[in-house]
């Protein structure tokens, strides 16, 4: 039995682990990999070891295959999207934007894809919250519908603040809906999904008693509202951070961002030290 | 049974591959069973805390990787004190890789290395990301012998020196470190590059400049560990986008004793366990008992560098 990371298990620094905890480096074959709205595919690949331990809010390192127009050198790291250790599937919820996702975008059933993981430290969960709120937008709350499903099977309750350009962007709402979680849809269309808007939503969630912990990911305005409210209303949360990667296992040190420790700024590496991290610590990105 | 192991200087290596400076962490140690390796050999320390450069620090371009990290270190302390106790649970020889702003610091910090568990220092005199304009010592002979002999002063642990591709005359620095008491050549850093994005107009990179590795830089140093092979008595270890077991005999025929896997790793985290692989294999295949005699063993009689056959 190997441990996954998790952010509790990292504060206390990076304590001597044995070879082989738990990271697979595997070929997985591709089950399917669909077109879910105008701008993100579904990629769904069999991989039993690595669906066994990942843990929410982790990634895998994908190795995207070359195609006409594109040869992706490195890979590129996918946040886990699903990872059910029943099935052994592993899904990636993505946004073609780059020669790595177009290449991702190629596979078809029956390919396979070199998949490193699970890598990085993923979400935490303290036994004594009841009601967290999970806050996202974009490719973002691929990172979130699984945190939601672990906080359901530890009996947590979830309110899900989906953040989107219009009703045709909205994400993983069936995800959320299935663990019973709450589900607030804020739009740029409507101007709902304001800054403004947000806060007062988050701060009836918080009068309500459903707000023992924020979590966010997928945009930086939403990240510094949840942290602001977070500070004043004496509320615990955690980030997933994105960053461009090259290694993926914290050799390379490129994927650093700033983090505030103690009045001081501190520099760490997402692929290692997170993607997951402490709320109040994040810096604007 | 082929016999891999190989000498670098006093220091025997159970195989010749390694890791390249700063391609290498613990965070490998989930993936790849570090006492298969050669030798370990770590990223750069410096005595001082470094915050490194502004990001992106990388950029990636056909078949290869610019990087401009610059070199963020937290310190020797904390190298001593977690750093180091992780590597010494490993079997394979721990090669310490170290940067200074002066030939006179890096000898303090060579000094404070002589300790159990650390079997070689790996001067990084090649950095092309933590001096301006990409000025590093390793690019001309003179502050090359500068360094290294301070350094040999500091420390009887065995010194490999880095050399960087950054030179006109490789041979002559490389000629220098060996004057100057180096053990070993590391043949080389990464080639101080640049790339632009068309549609932002903005360099690629942080920090405008950074380093050019993987694929794209093998024949360029292969050429160069040819050069040196042919310049030294000691040993030179070969560094420049091997992927796979193909590149390092490559390497090794052109004259390298021992060769580090860099950028492959990042690509394929088995880079260097599937290298160690493919070495036996191949020397298997060709009948070669001793992969050491894959050294210098480059089929270039008859040729001679700058033959120009003159047309009638």
């Amino acid at each position: 039995m190997t441990a996954a990371r998790t952010m509790a298990a990292n504060t206390a620094g990076n304590a001597l682990r044995l070879p082989g905890s738990g990271v697979d480096d595997v070929r997985a074959l591709v089950l399917s990999n669909e077109r879910v709205n105008d701008s993100y595919n579904l990629l769904v690949v069999e991989a039993p070891g690595p669906a066994r331990n990942a843990v929410a809010g982790q990634f895998f390192h994908l190795q995207c295959p070359t195609t006409g127009e594109d040869a992706p050198y490195l890979r590129r790291p996918m946040s886990t999207y699903r990872a059910d250790p029943q099935s052994g599937v592993v899904e990636f919820l993505y946004k073609v934007s780059g020669a790595g996702t177009r290449g991702l975008a190629s596979l078809v059933a029956g390919d396979y894809l070199s998949m490193l993981g699970p890598l990085g430290v993923g979400f935490a969960l303290e036994p004594d919250w009841r009601h967290i709120v999970v806050l996202g937008r974009g490719v973002g709350l691929a990172t979130l519908a699984p945190l939601a499903e672990m906080a359901a099977a530890r009996n947590i309750g979830v309110t899900a603040v989906i953040s989107a350009r219009d009703q045709d962007q909205v994400l993983s709402v069936p995800r959320f809906a299935a663990i019973g979680a709450r589900i607030e849809i804020v739009l740029d269309s409507d101007g709902s999904s304001s800054v403004d808007h947000v806060e007062r939503l988050l701060r009836r969630i918080h009068t309500e008693g459903h707000a023992d912990a924020f979590f966010t990911c997928g945009s930086n305005r939403l990240m510094l509202l949840m942290q602001r409210l977070g500070d004043e209303l004496g509320i615990a949360g955690q980030v997933a951070m994105e960053q461009q990667m090259a290694c993926g296992l914290g050799m390379c040190h490129c994927c650093v961002r700033d983090f505030r420790v103690g009045g001081e700024t501190v520099s760490r590496r997402v692929c290692w030290d997170g993607p997951v991290f402490p709320l109040a610590e994040a810096t604007s990105w | 049974m082929v016999d891999m192991g190989v000498k670098i200087g006093g220091l025997a290596l159970a195989n010749p591959v390694m890791p390249a400076s700063g391609t290498f962490a613990e965070g490998l140690a989930d993936v790849v069973d570090f006492n298969r390796l050669g030798a370990m050999v770590t990223k750069t320390i410096t005595a001082e805390l470094r915050s490194g450069n502004r990001v992106p620090r990388v950029a990636e371009i056909s078949n290869g990787l610019l990087n401009s990290i610059g070199i963020p270190s937290k310190g020797l302390d904390y190298f001593l004190s977690e750093t180091l106790p992780f590597y010494r649970q490993f079997a394979s020889p721990l090669v310490v890789s170290i940067s200074a702003p002066t030939a006179d610091a890096f000898a303090v910090l060579a000094g404070r290395l002589q300790l159990p568990g650390i079997a070689a220092i790996e001067a990084n005199i090649s950095c092309p990301n933590i001096e301006e304009d990409g000025h590093a010592f390793a690019m001309s002979a003179a502050s090359t012998s500068q360094v290294m002999r301070k350094l040999r002063a500091a420390s009887s642990l065995p010194l490999w020196a880095k050399l960087t591709p950054n030179t006109g005359d490789v041979v002559a620095v490389a000629r220098a470190a060996e004057d100057a008491g180096a053990d070993a050549l590391v043949v080389a850093n990464t080639i101080l590059a640049m790339s632009i994005d068309t549609e932002t107009r903005r360099p690629t990179l942080g920090n405008i400049m950074g380093g050019l590795s993987g694929p794209a830089v093998k024949p360029i140093i292969v050429r160069m560990t040819y050069q040196c092979a042919r310049a030294v008595a000691i040993p030179v270890i070969g560094c420049g986008g091997i992927a796979d077991a193909n590149d390092a005999v490559e390497f090794m025929l052109a004259g390298a004793a021992a060769v580090q896997v860099g950028t492959a790793t990042f690509v394929e985290p088995h880079a260097m366990t599937q290298v160690i692989d493919g070495l036996a294999a191949y020397c298997a295949r060709k009948g070669v008992g001793r992969v050491a005699d894959l050294t210098g063993a480059v089929s270039d009689a008859g040729l001679r560098l700058g033959d120009t056959e003159v047309l009638p």
